[in-house]
């Protein structure tokens, strides 16, 4: 189990959860991203730059 | 048949490379080689042992740098670094558009803000202003009279840095609601979706809805001519539909396509990966 790092929020991750993998706390709706498995880290996901998508 | 080593590119991992990792993860004889462009190195002749590179990174100018540094060192890329590079760019996708004789928008292009103008009165108006660069409908401008011109073009000139002044002008069309994006892989259209919004910027990162859209004859040769206009590949096109025909708008060479596997009820994941796999180094 990890929190969100701004609001604390319980995060349940599944066993396939990826290095680098976005995702979103059902709480605050903060985008986060995944930046360690082992040990899990769990960072806010940087903001989009001008460059990114399609 | 021996294992594929195949090369993930990417950044963050969206839907996107989720999906196609799972998928990836349920073939045989393949091993997925996570490669993040934020931690990787480039010193011109280190070659990564895979036998095929997937290009998904989230920024345009990292994938493109990346692509060309790895074909350089002879791995295959999906898509290739051509490919990337004509995509990557509205302007070089118009003239791919124009050399195959694919239908699109009428458009001008220009590199001040006074011959902007004038191809903003020469085009009528309304005109959408793009910059050559750019995705997710970020600053997109639909200009309806010159006053609107005037102002957008000084801005962009005065506040943007240089690349907001290099000026793609094109004929805003009236979608009524919803435009098309189509997925070719390998020069086989396999879905498209209706993507629809009351605004007229229809992209569904912006919140457009997306529908499934039946693939026409029509449909298929204007995508497939689109997608090898540009190079071909793993491409998703996109679409506006005129009294006059299709029209193609853009063609995306790193394509999300999250919303549209439930929705049309193909696997795009799995396609994909065929054509990876059959892209790869034997």
């Amino acid at each position: 189990m990890s929190q969100c790092p701004v609001c604390d929020n319980d995060l349940s991750l599944g066993a396939d959860t990826l290095k680098g993998e976005l995702l979103e706390c059902d709480d605050c709706g903060t985008e986060l991203e995944v930046t360690s498995i082992d040990p899990l880290k769990i960072e806010v996901a940087p903001e989009a730059e001008e460059d990114w998508g399609q | 048949m021996g294992t594929i080593r195949v090369g993930f590119l990417h950044s963050l991992i969206r839907k996107e490379e989720k999906l196609l990792v799972t998928e990836f993860k349920k073939r045989p004889n393949v091993e997925l080689v996570m490669l993040d462009d934020r931690e990787m190195t480039f010193d011109l002749t280190a070659k990564p042992e895979v036998d095929v590179i997937v290009e998904r990174s989230i920024n345009h100018s990292r994938a493109l740098h990346a692509l060309r540094l790895f074909q350089s060192l002879g791995i295959p890329c999906v898509n290739t670094y051509d490919v990337s590079l004509t995509c990557g760019d509205k302007i070089l996708t118009a003239v791919a558009l124009k050399d195959h004789d694919v239908p699109q928008p009428d458009l001008r292009i220009a590199f001040t803000e006074t011959s902007a103008l004038e191809a903003i009165e020469e085009l009528g108006y309304p005109v959408v202003l793009k910059p050559a660069v750019g995705s997710w409908g970020r600053l997109l401008s639909k200009i309806n009279d010159r006053d609107a011109a005037e102002t957008i073009l000084e801005h962009k000139t005065v506040l943007g840095s240089y690349h907001h002044s290099i000026f793609f002008i094109q004929k805003y069309i009236a979608k009524k609601g919803r435009d098309i994006r189509a997925f070719v892989v390998g020069g086989e259209c396999i879905a498209a979706i209706y993507r629809s919004s009351e605004h007229w910027i229809t992209n569904t990162a912006r919140g457009a809805s997306a529908s499934n859209c039946p693939i026409t004859p029509e449909l298929a040769d204007i995508c497939v001519a689109a997608a090898e206009a540009v190079g071909g590949g793993v491409l998703a096109v996109d679409l506006f539909e005129t009294e006059e025909g299709l029209l193609v708008n853009e063609v995306n060479y790193t394509m999300e396509f999250r919303n549209s596997i439930d929705t049309t009820g193909v696997n795009i994941p799995d396609k994909v990966i065929d054509f990876v796999l059959s892209s790869a180094r034997t």
